[in-house]
């Protein structure tokens, strides 16, 4: 494999890593105060179909991507409600909001297109396009460098930045404020939080709206910057493969970007299986690549991370001692 | 100390106003009464004790003055005004501070972390974990209390965490501290230390609230004590003026047996012989490090100790559901110790019962009905079957036998176990348990949570199967009921048995020395030097 | 204290949460410019007004009878399988690993050699996830929901590279041979002078489904292995004091679920189309899921809400033929049930509560009262 595929490689890897990165941090808000969240895959469709819809309706793509927050923060509240207000079982109402958004976008899509369950294609300003940043088309032809800075760090869309930036802003939120301490210790004992007159409620519910305006941004990613429109479940499990990243980073916002890049790279060696060919000389079925993500996510669930530890207060209602 | 709080203190001594009234406080939860106008007067600078059995409302009371729940009807009035404690962060201005029983700490937290945790002094971290370094000094100068700012909770001792919950009340200016039950956890030792503390806290003005139901604590510590009863407070004393026999009435209603009767015992052979047992536990740390010790027939072993020296993993491997290594003999023949699934089963057929420490957990399953529960862990047992299938009619008819028997009540083997009061749920494992005949009895805090009338069946019950010709080992944290109890005492500390003793030859202080880790040999010499 | 007698807690609770899901559904439907009123008028009469009509109701039922079964018997075990969908689709490849390749004589033994085939395919697809979970803690959920993605793709590869037949651009096996054909419903009551459309699907795997019902209810309340499963679900310390291995018990369970989704392929597979085809159980298997909690996991509930989603498919086929509403609608009916009878049942449990304790507080003040 030479170098100018390896950075061809890279650069898929990482516009494929985004709304896993973006999906992923929005779970970490969301387990470190003690929700677990297996919606995340709903509540980025949701936000796809929203977002594109928005944008093909508006000829906005950023119109179009407060929608998909706004789809996103929608369901996030329903999670909310039903997990910390009712104090429901937090995994069935993952599962619920994923069956809710799947159901609703082609519903809305239909009713709103009439093009069997998608939204038009995205043109012009309803897309989000890539960014050329400065000097990358002057150093180009540099060897090494060039192709590096041109190829795999300019020319992303924006939403690419937001969520590598958002990396070290997730750091110092948690690790650094007033607002990140008492999140990570209302996952991981309530009740200290409680009994120190701080809102428990409050809390978590500040960490589901943050989870949701992530998901929200991983969502509209997906369908007005790396695919140009929404279709019928476009998010294809991908909420799911960010909570493997998740664990895998055992809650970490640093660890979540690389785990995210590593599935990504996954996801990218998927189109090149002559990349794949050519490092183990065997073809490899189309079938298996396709699922190779999700076995991935199961040998991370298997082998290495079989005893991480969650936040301790993780999934589990909070209810006054009495 | 700042001027401020100095002329507050002086301002408080000079007043004659309680530092805490409650008039007519009253709450309700659904049906149940919880508190039924209360009235209490705290004096400050003095240590108040609150004493109770379990469900008498205690727990409640100081929640409500906590800001946790609010009172159905009732005021509190602090330093002579009223107040309104709508929720913790009122109570926490309002200078009060409580110490939980189960602690209110984040386990992979600093020391530090755990201290500022709400009570931040603005947006960012770092300045707000300097000052606290800095408070934390005077304060270990002030009081006495030494702790190691950057520690994780989770690596220092139980002693030490109560050390940083009280840090936390006084870092936040509290006055008024409430501590409900905190020497639950403690060695005797340990206990001894934190009554000094609070001695001296005494001293500087702070007022403080014992909520305990430990009889000897209320008589040495406190100044005055009220007593609760099933919501009421029935009584408020000056502790010199009364004794724990009093209180104890006062506590229940009627005249209590502080005592068992019992003959001396009747030994027959060894029955569980153990050697060499040691228990690792997940984390790769040593719980049981080579324990040894014997238990006959017709006698009551017991097995003092602080919660948490390895006693609950005694339990479990002896019951069947923890690996270990070394030799354990029931009967002479070995016991396996290394079951790769669980091995309960096996431990039932060869005779051994046990009643564990905790009822609610393990013990029963909450949403069974008492019948299923009477087969639990005795499911496979052919009476209870119909060729295939369980025969749930005959499971029943045994459970109503045995509630009578037991006298457990209500005795309605359809109603779920978590209807049933502490007490009865007790006696149904009991029951169950017992009533196998077994040939090793295993017990653990049989009357944890039990009111003072079940309390006294249960102990008769047990020696009852000790008169029988059974074994019986028990393990208990209340060193009253071991001393009532046991035929020869054990006492472990750290995974070990720091010694052997015989109940008439020895007294808590002795056990206390041994159960805080004193060798054999000096705490023998301690005990005669005194 | 149980504040709510067990008759409210059983059906009042399950029959509100359904009626909020159905009320809010009835909002979609209007919001997408539909008649709901019109829309359920359709939705009856296509799937109850016909024995065509009912015909495919039993059909869908009993899909989600054995699919409902699987998530039930889990539950119990406090396990959340959601992998129906991959075990059944495993089920699938042993219903037709079975019928190609054995010579069968009679149907009555090429349902059992079936039956025996997708159970077993189905519980080795739960086993793998719930070993995971018993001795690496890998989360059931994200594993079985995995597998789920998994078994699609296994599905699709043995059926395009080993299983499709030369010269068949299909992704699918041949058709299976005729010994191996179920009769139909109407096959089954004509002889008994009962008129049955002959068109519907409902098939005699609808007797397997219910033989299922009645056996699952026995293994959960009549037996040690039920007593153990439901002792393990409530309280996992408990199970280990009282002997009971939890690795046995979490493997066994899944074992079952997943056989219990597997042999749903006999009622699609073998039943209906009478060959395998991709994606044959188009989301059967996330529906159990929904009829598991409709039906409290008690077999007798399952039985009833499989009847109902069986209602609701059928009907939203009828929708989506002859109106403009598509049949994700029927998904997000499902979506709407599990989030009631699920995660907000306590929304419709606690003013209920409330109203059964003021209900006896004015019962016992007036007995008082009367009393004076």
């Amino acid at each position: 494999m030479d170098y100018l595929t390896l950075i061809q490689l890279l650069d898929s890897s990482l516009r494929l890593a985004t709304p896993l990165l973006l999906a992923c941090l929005a779970g970490l808000f969301s387990e470190r105060a003690g929700i677990f969240d297996i919606g995340l895959e709903g509540k980025m469709l949701a936000a796809a179909f929203f977002s594109a819809a928005v944008a093909s309706l508006t000829g906005s793509v950023w119109i179009g991507l407060l929608a998909g927050i706004g789809a996103s923060l929608a369901l996030a509240a329903l999670h909310g409600i039903a997990s910390i207000t009712f104090r429901g079982n937090q995994l069935i109402s993952g599962v619920a909001i994923n069956f809710l958004a799947a159901g609703m976008t082609v519903l809305i899509a239909q009713s709103w297109f009439k093009q069997g369950g998608r939204t038009p294609s995205l043109m012009g300003g309803a897309r989000f396009e890539g960014i050329t940043l400065p000097g990358a088309d002057a150093i180009a032809d540099v060897p090494f460098i060039g192709p590096l800075y041109s190829e795999l760090i300019s020319g992303h869309s924006i939403l690419v930045y937001m969520a590598l930036a958002a990396v070290p802003l997730t750091w110092w939120l948690l690790y650094r404020t007033r607002f990140g301490l008492r999140l990570r210790a209302v996952g991981e004992n309530p009740a200290s939080v409680d009994t120190a007159g701080v809102s428990v409620v409050g809390l978590r519910y500040a960490a589901v709206a943050i989870c949701g305006v992530l998901c929200g941004i991983a969502g509209a990613y997906l369908s007005t910057a790396l695919q140009a429109g929404f279709v019928k479940d476009m998010s294809a499990g991908r909420g799911f493969i960010a909570l493997a990243a998740l664990i895998f980073a055992k809650w970490r916002p640093w660890y979540a970007l690389w785990a995210t890049l590593l599935f990504g790279l996954f996801g990218a060696l998927e189109t090149r299986p002559d990349v794949i060919e050519s490092i183990i000389g065997m073809k490899v079925q189309a079938q298996f690549l396709g699922a190779l993500p999700y076995i991935m996510t199961v040998v991370i669930l298997a082998g290495f991370v079989g005893k991480a530890i969650p936040p301790r207060a993780g999934g589990e209602p909070y209810v006054k001692e009495r | 100390m700042s001027d401020e709080t100095t002329a507050k203190r002086q301002a408080t001594a000079a007043s004659t106003a309680p530092a805490i009234e409650l008039k007519g406080i009253s709450k309700a939860f659904g049906p149940v009464q919880a508190n039924k106008d209360i009235s209490i007067r705290v004096m400050p600078g003095t240590i108040h004790g609150i004493i109770g059995e379990n469900g008498a409302g205690k727990s409640t009371l100081m929640s409500i003055l906590y800001g946790f729940y609010k009172a159905d009807k009732g005021e509190v009035w602090i330093n002579g005004s009223k107040t309104e404690i709508p929720d913790s962060q009122a109570a926490i201005a309002a200078g009060i501070g409580m110490v939980f029983q189960h602690f209110k700490l984040v386990e992979n937290f600093t020391v530090l972390e755990n201290i500022i945790l709400g009570a931040e002094d603005g947006r960012l971290l770092k300045p707000s974990l300097a000052k606290a370094r800095r408070s934390l000094v005077e304060l270990a100068n002030d009081y006495g209390l030494n702790v190691d700012p950057d520690a994780l909770i989770q690596d220092i001792g139980v002693g030490m965490q109560q050390r940083v919950e009280i840090l936390k009340a006084l870092y936040r200016q509290a006055d008024i501290l409430i501590l409900d039950e905190p020497t639950g956890v403690l060695t005797p030792a340990e206990a001894d230390q934190l009554f000094r503390i609070l001695d001296r806290l005494k001293s500087e003005g702070k007022t403080i609230i014992l909520i305990t139901h430990k009889l000897r604590e209320i008589m040495e510590t406190t100044d005055t004590v009220s007593v609760m009863r099933r919501g009421e407070m029935t009584a408020t004393v000056k502790t010199a003026d009364t004794s724990p026999a009093e209180l104890a009435e006062l506590m229940v209603g009627r005249k209590v047996l502080l005592r068992v009767d019992k003959n001396p015992p009747t030994l027959g052979d060894v029955v569980l012989d153990v050697k060499g047992l040691k228990v690792v536990d997940d984390k790769g740390v040593e719980r049981l490090r080579g324990i040894d010790l014997q238990v006959r027939a017709g006698e009551i072993l017991g097995i003092a100790g602080v919660a948490g020296n390895g006693q609950s993993e005694l339990l479990e491997v002896l019951g069947g559901y923890a690996d270990g290594t070394g030799e354990v003999r029931l009967n002479g023949a070995p016991l396996d110790l290394t079951g790769r699934l669980s091995d309960g089963q096996s431990r039932r057929r060869r005779g051994i019962a046990h009643v564990p420490e905790d009822r609610q957990r393990e013990g029963l399953i909450m949403e069974y009905q008492a019948w299923e529960n009477t087969a639990f862990g005795y499911h496979h047992d052919p009476e209870y079957r119909a060729g295939v299938l369980m025969n749930n009619a005959a499971i029943r008819d045994d459970t109503a036998e045995k509630m009578e028997r037991f006298d457990v009540r209500p005795p309605n083997p359809k109603l779920a176990a978590k209807n049933f009061s502490g007490g009865n749920q007790q006696k149904i494992v009991l029951a169950r348990e017992i009533e196998r005949n077994p040939d090793l009895l295993l017990i653990g805090q049989p009357t944890r949570g039990v009111d003072i009338g079940a309390i006294e069946f249960i102990h008769q019950q047990i020696v009852a199967l000790r008169d029988q010709g059974k074994a019986i080992l028990l393990v208990s944290v209340e060193l009253e009921e071991i001393l009532a109890l046991s035929d020869r005492i054990a006492v472990m500390f750290d995974g070990q048995v720091m010694g052997e003793r015989l109940p008439d030859q020895t007294d808590e202080k002795e056990l206390g020395l041994l159960m805080a880790g004193i060798t054999d040999t000096d705490a023998a010499a301690a005990a005669k030097g005194t | 204290m149980d504040v709510m007698p067990k008759w409210a807690e059983v059906v009042l609770v399950p029959l509100i949460s359904l009626l909020l899901a159905g009320i809010i559904s009835a909002l979609v439907v209007l919001a997408i410019g539909e008649d709901p009123v019109a829309a359920a008028k359709l939705m009856v009469t296509g799937a109850l007004g016909s024995t065509y009509g009912w015909g495919y109701t039993l059909y869908y039922a009993t899909n989600f009878m054995f699919t409902g079964l699987a998530v039930a018997i889990a539950f119990h075990a406090r396990l959340f399988n959601i992998g129906g969908e991959g075990q059944a689709m495993l089920g699938g490849l042993g219903v037709a690993l079975a019928c190609l390749y054995i010579p069968w004589p009679h149907w009555s033994l090429a349902l059992v050699g079936a039956a025996v085939m997708a159970g077993l395919f189905g519980a080795v697809w739960a086993a793998i996830p719930a070993w995971l979970q018993a001795k690496r803690g890998s989360h059931i959920v994200i594993t079985t929901i995995m597998f789920n993605f998994i078994a699609a793709a296994l599905l699709n590869y043995t059926l395009v590279n080993m299983l499709r037949p030369k010269g068949s651009m299909d992704p699918a096996t041949a058709r299976f041979p005729e010994a191996t054909n179920l009769p139909t419903l109407h096959d089954l009551l004509s002889p008994l002078g009962i008129e049955f459309s002959k068109a519907a699907p409902a098939n005699v795997s609808l007797l397997l489904a219910i033989a299922a019902c009645i056996g699952l209810w026995v293994l959960i309340w009549r037996t040690r292995l039920g007593y153990e499963i439901r002792a393990y679900g409530h309280s996992e310390s408990a199970a280990k004091y009282a002997g009971i291995s939890p690795f046995k018990i979490t493997m066994i369970a899944m074992i079952i679920s997943g056989a219990l989704a597997g042999l749903m392929a006999t009622n699609n597979v073998m039943g209906e189309a009478e060959r395998l085809v991709l994606n044959s159980t188009e989301g059967a298997g996330f529906i159990g899921i929904a009829v598991a909690l409709m039906g409290r996991s008690h077999p007798l509930g399952v039985f009833i809400a499989a009847i109902l989603f069986g209602f609701l498919y059928q009907g939203g086929a009828e929708l989506a033929l002859w109106t403009s509403i598509p049949r994700e609608l029927i998904v997000v009916i499902q979506a709407l049930v599990i989030l009631f009878t699920g995660a907000l049942d306590n929304m419709v449990r606690m003013p209920l509560e409330k109203l059964f304790l003021a209900l006896r507080r004015a019962r016992t003040s007036k007995e008082a009262g009367a009393a004076d």
